[in-house]
């Protein structure tokens, strides 16, 4: 489904990607593990299209498309979502409307019909109680107000409203507690499909106490210097990454 | 991108710029009292109101254009302006269906089909050419309910009584330059009339178009609503796209008796000029509302038209609980300036108003808020809350916020609340990482902003608004 060959990006001068490879198939969860400042957010950011990340070298084949060629919008009406790790706010842009827009300019990119604002609710209603939520969140501004873990339900929520085929999660767990932790972990396998795949990116090996990863990946100074299994996570959480995380030579370390 | 498309590009954005071929009567360029006379007496008006016009016009001559709005622009000739121009009737019109085909083109163009089996809603409009009205709907049925309703030259034939006891009882005539030399040359628009105690069975609607080459567009329009009566009015424009600017300086009275409730809504969308800033109108307005007790007044506007904007809909809160609101969305895009406000004018006890006001700068655009709230000594209790947002789309555009507060009663209570704010790339991007255009985006984003002032619209105005909205802001950003 994806697979991302040599890739180095920058932002501004400075380069964050060092030649990153990855190849995740249609059917699995990756974890992408590592520690700050170690790239993770800068590579979801470059497989979303965010303006202001540079690639400089390397490719990335979606679906047999190539992926950096295609603006933001197309890379979500291909079925990309990301779940951001601070989602913004939209004041006065009520969630529901925002939602059932974004669904249908994705079906119309896709050449398939629109959803009308009754059947719309209908889907609204029933992806709602995935994330234990009455309707008044819906009718409320895009994250306006919203608390920390709200924000990122809300993402979980979208989601599920917009059935993605790869659904790379940046930081959707940090600064949940553990009633919103499993609520997010519910949305996530309950998408679970043959069809689908995830990019969960993350700091902790707790989130995937809920969601078995296929594999796991650790991620640091721009590249992924290590693979394994799920007991690579759990690994992780006993050593900590000082074992991984080369001495700080080389890009990105002061001169 | 070569000449013609970026022209073709500009163009799209105003869908609203053609010019219809009907023969005019006009008067030559130029003012002097011999082109007043001339108005008054092509319309056959009383004595009274000639009286009015030339006293008007005599005070005109010895005021000075204003320049202390945040707008600049070159001084305007007013000899070189024609003061009159009228579609030539080819009759005397029997009904509505014999109205001249090109001008009814012209409005079924517009969205606005004059013949009332082809109108969907439950509106009544009274359509305005080159300041003159052709023809007006739904009057009949109006008429029922003792609610009148047309052109301020028919009322001044068959209800003179009520012209001359309200006509520049809100806005004198020669209240500032521009409604002076409205007083003096205004050459129609639209009256209504709602009887004591009449809800108006359905929304009126004046629709102006701007047409002739040259013409100042002057029309003048007069609300009475009498004691414990409700009417709702809305009121939208278009002009051609010419490359000089042409002047509109219009003049709106409201009355609210005691008791009554009028509710003034304003689509503007007067040809801005182009991205350069040549041609656009020159939209010199003065709207004015006296309440009397308990009477409420609400305005609101939508502005995303005219080249500039110098506009204040206000009220002055005569009687004890009367209440104002103003709710305006102002966006300025290219090289547009919009200077517009409110007045609010507490005299009574009790007396309440609210302000919510929306600019949108873009481009080059320059856009300010300019309020007055005034508590006058004998307004006990009186409240008032002010709330300017402005939102900013790109590095070239302003905003600018001027309140005027004066307070001369101890116990009023005056809030106000100001925030700016920018469209945020990060905004942008979390739309379009969910499927969505960076335009619609962007429409998006400034509709929310806007939803406040926008949800106090009537329903079908709303749509529309918002999409003139998202439509003025095409290209702004990227």
């Amino acid at each position: 489904m994806l697979r991302i060959q040599n890739l180095k990006a920058r932002i501004g001068e400075k380069e964050i990607l060092h030649g990153l490879d990855l190849t995740v198939n249609a059917g699995e969860v990756h974890a992408i593990m590592g520690p700050n400042g170690s790239g993770k957010s800068t590579l979801a950011s470059v497989l979303a299209g965010r303006e202001n990340v540079e690639v400089t070298a390397g490719s990335v084949t979606y679906l047999g498309q190539d992926l950096l060629a295609l603006a933001p919008e197309k890379r979500a009406a291909a079925g990309l979502f990301l779940g951001f790790q601070y989602p913004v706010e939209i004041p006065g842009v009520a969630n529901l409307y925002f939602l059932r827009t974004a669904l249908n300019a994705m079906r119309r990119a896709r050449g398939e019909e629109e959803v009308d604002a009754m059947d719309f609710l209908a889907i609204a209603k029933e992806k709602l109680k995935l994330v234990k939520w009455d309707q008044s969140f819906v009718q409320r501004g895009v994250n306006e107000g919203f608390s920390g873990g709200e924000k990122k339900k809300n993402e979980i929520l979208q989601m599920a409203v917009l059935e993605p085929k790869l659904s790379i999660l940046d930081e959707i767990d940090s600064g949940l507690d553990i009633d919103a932790l499993r609520v997010v972990a519910d949305g996530v396998n309950a998408l679970r499909a043959p069809d689908r795949a995830f990019l969960l990116v993350t700091h902790y090996q707790r989130l995937l106490d809920y969601v078995k990863p296929d594999r796991v990946h650790v991620m640091a100074a721009g590249k992924i210097v290590k693979s394994g299994g799920p007991e690579l996570a759990l690994e992780l959480e006993k050593t900590g990454y000082a074992g991984w995380v080369p001495e700080r030579h080389g890009a990105g370390a002061r001169p | 991108m070569s000449q013609d498309a970026l022209r073709e590009l500009t163009e799209q954005k105003y869908k609203y710029g053609f010019v219809t071929d009907v023969e005019a009567d006009q008067a030559p360029p130029g003012l002097n009292e011999e082109i007043i006379r001339l108005i008054s007496r092509k319309k056959g008006e009383p004595q009274f109101l000639l009286d009015w016009r030339l006293k008007a016009y005599k005070h005109w001559l010895t005021m000075e254009e204003p320049r202390w709005a945040y707008v600049h622009y070159r001084p305007i000739d007013y000899q070189s302006i024609v003061y009159y121009s009228a579609p030539r009737p080819k009759k005397q019109l029997g009904s509505i269906d014999e109205v001249d085909p090109e001008l009814r083109k012209a409005f079924e163009k517009l969205g606005i089909p004059l013949a009332e089996q082809q109108r969907i809603s439950n509106v009544a409009v009274d359509a305005v050419f080159d300041s003159v009205s052709v023809a007006t709907t739904y009057k009949a049925k109006l008429a029922e309910k003792g609610v009148i309703f047309g052109s301020f030259s028919e009322a001044v034939q068959h209800h003179p009584e009520l012209i001359e006891r309200f006509l520049g009882s809100v806005v004198p005539a020669g209240d500032n330059f521009f409604a002076a030399l409205n007083s003096a040359v205004f050459s129609d628009g639209s009256f209504a009339y709602i009887p004591k105690g009449v809800r108006c069975p359905m929304e009126l609607s004046t629709y102006f178009r701007i047409n002739a080459e040259n013409t100042g567009q002057f029309e003048r329009t007069l609300i009475v609503a009498d004691e414990g009566s409700h009417v709702s009015y809305l009121e939208g424009c278009t002009a051609p796209m010419r490359d000089e600017n042409q002047l509109h300086a219009a003049v709106v009275e409201l009355v609210a008796l005691p008791g009554a409730e009028i509710k003034y809504s304003t689509v503007q969308n007067w040809y801005p000029g182009d991205a350069e800033g040549r041609g656009g109108i020159f939209n010199f307005v003065t709207k004015r509302a006296k309440a009397m007790e308990r009477a409420k007044v609400s305005w609101t506007q939508v502005e995303t038209g005219s080249a500039i904007t110098w506009k204040y809909p206000s009220c002055i809160l005569q009687g004890d609980d009367s209440v104002g609101e103003f709710y305006s969305v102002a966006l300025a895009n290219n090289r547009q300036q919009a200077d517009t406000g409110t007045k609010m004018i507490h005299v009574g006890k009790r007396t309440r108003s609210t302000i919510v006001s929306k600019g949108i700068s873009a481009g080059h655009g320059q856009n300010a808020y300019r309020g007055l709230v005034r508590i006058g000594k004998n307004a006990t209790g009186a409240r008032n809350y002010s709330q300017c947002d402005s939102l900013l789309i790109g590095d070239q555009c302003g905003a600018h916020t001027f309140p005027y507060i004066e307070v001369k009663n101890p116990t009023a209570k005056v809030e106000h609340e100001a925030t700016t704010s920018r469209i945020a790339e990060d905004q942008l991007f979390y739309c379009r990482q969910r499927g969505l255009s960076q335009e619609d985006a962007v429409s998006m984003i400034v509709n929310g902003f806007a939803r406040q002032v926008l949800k106090e619209l009537p329903m079908e105005f709303a749509v529309e608004a918002q999409k003139l909205l998202g439509m003025s802001l095409e290209g702004s950003v990227g």
